[in-house]
C-alpha cells in the first residue's frame, strides 16, 4: 500500500450528504477485474450529462459543468470536503479505487460509513472525521477563497488551513501505522500464523460441526 | 458481572489475538464470494504467491452480471451478451477452480445470489462469522450468526489468512413489541426502522433486533430485517437463535450430520443475548402501528406509510437535510404534498436478496393471483432469489399465479435491484422494488426507485400505482394462509 505521512492539496468541497458508493461508483465500472482505471468514472452520473459505460473515451463526453470537480478552480483537488455518512451503502471496493485513482489522498466529512472507512483506509486514502462546526466553516472557507488548500500532518495528527489555524483529528492507532509505513496487512496478521493456527484447533474441538461440508 | 449480548457472545467465541493497538483478530467461519469483489483478491493472492488458508470455509455463486432470462442462460456463461459480464463470471469459475473453491456455477439449480443461497444451503449457521464482500452480508445474522460486507482488500485478507483485523461495534437493539397489522410485512417494519433512525442510525452499532413482532417472523421475513440492516448504517443485523431457527436448518445440505445435530443445536441455544446484558442504544417500534412503507426519495431513510403524502423540504430537518430532500424531489420528479398513492408506475421489480425467498413468492402471489398487471405497467417480473427457490415455487403453482397475471417469470440473479446485467430501468421510470437501495441511478441510468414489500409490489402492478395493501388482498391472502405449505 502507498505510504502516507503528510499532503498538501488543494480543496474541493462536495456539498451534499449521504453520499453513497453507487454515486461514487456506479454499478456498470464493477465489470473490471482490475484495481485500476476507475478514475475517469469517479461520480460519473454527476460528473457527466450522459450516460457512461465501461471502455469508454471519457474526453469525447459532455462534462456537467455545474458539478464541483469540473469547475476549474478545483482541478487538481486532492482533499475531498464532504458531508455526514459519506460512502453509504455498497461494499464495493471500487469506491476508494475511484477516489484514489482520479487523485485524491485525504477526505474530510463529519462522519463516514463504516465498511466505506475501512475500505478507504486499505487504500492508502486518509479520512479524517471533524465535527459538523468544524466542517461547515471548512466548507465556507472552501467555497470563498480560490485556490484554498489544506496542510495534512498524519504523524502530528494535524490540518492546518491557509490561515495558520491548526485542527487536531483523531485517527486509530493501527491504521496510523499503516499509513504511515505502507504496511501490507494480510503479512502483518500472517506473523500471527501459530495463535491462528491454536485457535483453530481449539474451534475445530469445541464445535466440530464447523469444520464438515457437504457431500 | 453484567450479561452479555448475542454480539458480545460472537465476538468473544472467535477472538485469535487482542492487540495493543485495540484491535483484534477474529477467526471467520464461513466465507462468501461472487464474481464482483473477488477477482482483484484472487489476483491479490497470485502476486503475492499465497494460498487460501483453510478451503472448505469458502463458498462461491455468480450472481451480480446473470442474465435472467432463459436464452440467455440456457446457453450458460457464453449466453451472456455483455462480454465484461461475462469475462467476470468466468474469472470466478477459474478462480474458483483453480484455487480448489467450491462454487454453483451458473447453470446449476443451486446457484443463486449469494445471501439466498448460504442460508437455503445450510451454509449459514448459528454462531458463525460469516463474510462476503458485498454489503448485504448483513442478511445471516437472522441465524445469530455474526455476518457483514466486506471490501476486496478484506476478501483478500480472509482468504489468505481466515481472519479479520477488527474493532469491537457498539451494541444497539431494536425492539419491536406487538402484532403486525394484516399485509403488513417484515420489509415494513425494517424500511419503518430505517425511516426511524436514518441511514447512518446504525453506524457502529451491531443492532440486535428483538421483541415479539421479530419472534414471530419467519426466517425469510427475519432476513429480510438483518439484510437491510446495512441500510441503517450498521454493518452487522443479528436476531437471537430460537426453534424457527433450528427448525430451518434441519437437514439442509451444509446444516451439522445427524453426528453433530444435537451438540449443535445444544450450542446454538446459548446464542442469545442475556437478560441483563447492557446495550448501549434501545429503539423501540410498535408493531401495530407499522404501515406498508413506500420510500419516495434517493435514501432508504426517505420513506413513509402508503397512506401519506410526499413531504414538503422546508418542513424537513436542518439545511443538509431539506437540500437532500429538494434534490430527491427533483430527481424522483415528485411534488410535496403529493399522495404517494398517487406515484404512477412504470416497472415492478419483485426480487433481489432481500425479497426473493419462498415467503416472498408466496405473498406477491397472493396478491396477483386471479388479477392481472395494469396496461400502463411496462414490465413487471419476478426474479427467484436461487435455482432451488425457483423450483420449490414452480412446484406451488406460482410461476403460472404470474404468468397469467402478466408478470414475467426469470432466472435467478440480482438482477435489476442493481442492474449489472441488462434488467434495469430507462431514465425517469418508476419502479416499485422488493430490492434495498433507492439511490440515484442504482436500478438504472436515471431510474426513479420506490422500495416496498413483496405483496405492495404485486399490488402496485395491478393497479399501476400505489394501493394498500391492506385494502387489497390481505383479507383473501390471510384466508389462504392455511393453504400455504411449509418451507
Amino acid at each position: 500500500m502507498r505510504k502516507f505521512d503528510r499532503h498538501q492539496g488543494l480543496v474541493a468541497p462536495m456539498d451534499r450528504a449521504n453520499v453513497d458508493t453507487d454515486l461514487i461508483i456506479p454499478k456498470q465500472f464493477l465489470k473490471s477485474i482490475k484495481r485500476t482505471g476507475f478514475g475517469p468514472n469517479l461520480f460519473d452520473e454527476l460528473r457527466y450529462l450522459d450516460e457512461g459505460y465501461p471502455g469508454q473515451d471519457v474526453a469525447t463526453r459532455p462534462l456537467n459543468p455545474d458539478f464541483v470537480l469540473n469547475q476549474t478552480r478545483y482541478q487538481g483537488a486532492s482533499v475531498l470536503l464532504a458531508r455526514r455518512n459519506f460512502g453509504c451503502g455498497s461494499s464495493r471496493e471500487h469506491a476508494p479505487w475511484a477516489l484514489e485513482d482520479f487523485g485524491f489522498r485525504v477526505i474530510i466529512a463529519p462522519s463516514f460509513a463504516d465498511i466505506f472507512f475501512n475500505n478507504a483506509f486499505k487504500n492508502g486514502l486518509l479520512l479524517i472525521t471533524f465535527d459538523e462546526a468544524t466542517v461547515d466553516r471548512l466548507f465556507q472557507e472552501a467555497e470563498a477563497e480560490e485556490g484554498y488548500r489544506l496542510d495534512v500532518d498524519l504523524e502530528s495528527q494535524q490540518v492546518i488551513t491557509p490561515s495558520g489555524e491548526t485542527l487536531t483529528f483523531e485517527v486509530d492507532s493501527f491504521r496510523k501505522q499503516c499509513l504511515l509505513e505502507g504496511l501490507d496487512d494480510i503479512g502483518l496478521t500472517l506473523k500471527d500464523a501459530d495463535a491462528i493456527d491454536d485457535f483453530e484447533k481449539r474451534h475445530r474441538q469445541a464445535r466440530p460441526w464447523l469444520f464438515r461440508q457437504a457431500g | 458481572m453484567a450479561g452479555q449480548t448475542l454480539y458480545d457472545k460472537l465476538w468473544s467465541r472467535h477472538l485469535v489475538k487482542e492487540r495493543d493497538d485495540g484491535t483484534a483478530l477474529i477467526y471467520i467461519d464461513r466465507h462468501l464470494l461472487h464474481e464482483v469483489t473477488s477477482p482483484q483478491a484472487f489476483e491479490g493472492l497470485r502476486l503475492a504467491g499465497r494460498k487460501p488458508w483453510r478451503l472448505d470455509t469458502n463458498l462461491a455463486t455468480p450472481d451480480h452480471n446473470v442474465p435472467t432470462t432463459l436464452k440467455e442462460r440456457s446457453e450458460g456463461n457464453a449466453g451472456i451478451v455483455d462480454p465484461v459480464s461475462r469475462i467476470q463470471v468466468e474469472t470466478l469459475d477459474d478462480n474458483c477452480a483453480s484455487f480448489g473453491i467450491e462454487e454453483f456455477r451458473i447453470n446449476d439449480a443451486r446457484q443463486g445470489i449469494v445471501h439466498v443461497v448460504g442460508p437455503e444451503q445450510g451454509a449459514t449457521q448459528p454462531g458463525m462469522t460469516v463474510v462476503c464482500g458485498d454489503s448485504h452480508t448483513a442478511t445471516h445474522g437472522a441465524f445469530g450468526a455474526l455476518a457483514h460486507g466486506i471490501g476486496t482488500s478484506e476478501v483478500e485478507h480472509v482468504l489468505a489468512t481466515q481472519c479479520l483485523i477488527q474493532r469491537k461495534m457498539k451494541n444497539m437493539q431494536v425492539r419491536v413489541e406487538g402484532e403486525l397489522g394484516l399485509g403488513v410485512t417484515a420489509k415494513d417494519i425494517v424500511l419503518a426502522v430505517i425511516g426511524k433512525i436514518g441511514t447512518a442510525g446504525g453506524t457502529g452499532y451491531a443492532i440486535e433486533f428483538a421483541g415479539s413482532a421479530i419472534r414471530d417472523l419467519s426466517m425469510e421475513g427475519r432476513m429480510t430485517i438483518c439484510n437491510m440492516a446495512i441500510e441503517a448504517g450498521a454493518r452487522v443485523g443479528l436476531v437471537a437463535v430460537d426453534e424457527t431457527t433450528v427448525e430451518y436448518l434441519r437437514r439442509r445440505p451444509f446444516a451439522p450430520s445427524e453426528e453433530y445435530w444435537d451438540a449443535a443445536v445444544a450450542d446454538w441455544r446459548e446464542l442469545v443475548s442475556d437478560d441483563d446484558a447492557p446495550f448501549d442504544k434501545v429503539v423501540e417500534l410498535d408493531a401495530a402501528e407499522i404501515e406498508p412503507q413506500v420510500t419516495w426519495g434517493t435514501s432508504p431513510e426517505m420513506v413513509a406509510g402508503v397512506g401519506a403524502q410526499v413531504p414538503d423540504p422546508a418542513a424537513a430537518g436542518d439545511e443538509t437535510v431539506q437540500q437532500g430532500v429538494s434534490r430527491a424531489l427533483e430527481y424522483m420528479g415528485l411534488q410535496a404534498g403529493q399522495q404517494i398513492t398517487d406515484i404512477q408506475l412504470d416497472k415492478v421489480f419483485i426480487g433481489s436478496c432481500t425479497n426473493s425467498r419462498i415467503e416472498d413468492l408466496r405473498e406477491a402471489a397472493k396478491v396477483a393471483k386471479g388479477r392481472k398487471v395494469a396496461d400502463t405497467i411496462q414490465l413487471a417480473m419476478v426474479v427467484p432469489g436461487s435455482g432451488l427457490v425457483k423450483r420449490q415455487a414452480e412446484e406451488e403453482g406460482l410461476d403460472k399465479i404470474f404468468l397469467e397475471a402478466g408478470f414475467e417469470w426469470r432466472e435467478p440473479g440480482c438482477s435489476m435491484c442493481l442492474a449489472m446485467n441488462a434488467d434495469k430501468l430507462g431514465t425517469g421510470e418508476h419502479c416499485a422494488s422488493t430490492s434495498n437501495r433507492n439511490f440515484e441511478g442504482r436500478q438504472g441510468y436515471g431510474g426513479r426507485t420506490h422500495l416496498v414489500s413483496p405483496a405492495m409490489a404485486a399490488a402496485a402492478a395491478i393497479a399501476g400505482h400505489f394501493v394498500d395493501v391492506r385494502d387489497f388482498g390481505a383479507e383473501r391472502a390471510a384466508n389462504d394462509d392455511s393453504q400455504v405449505q411449509e418451507a
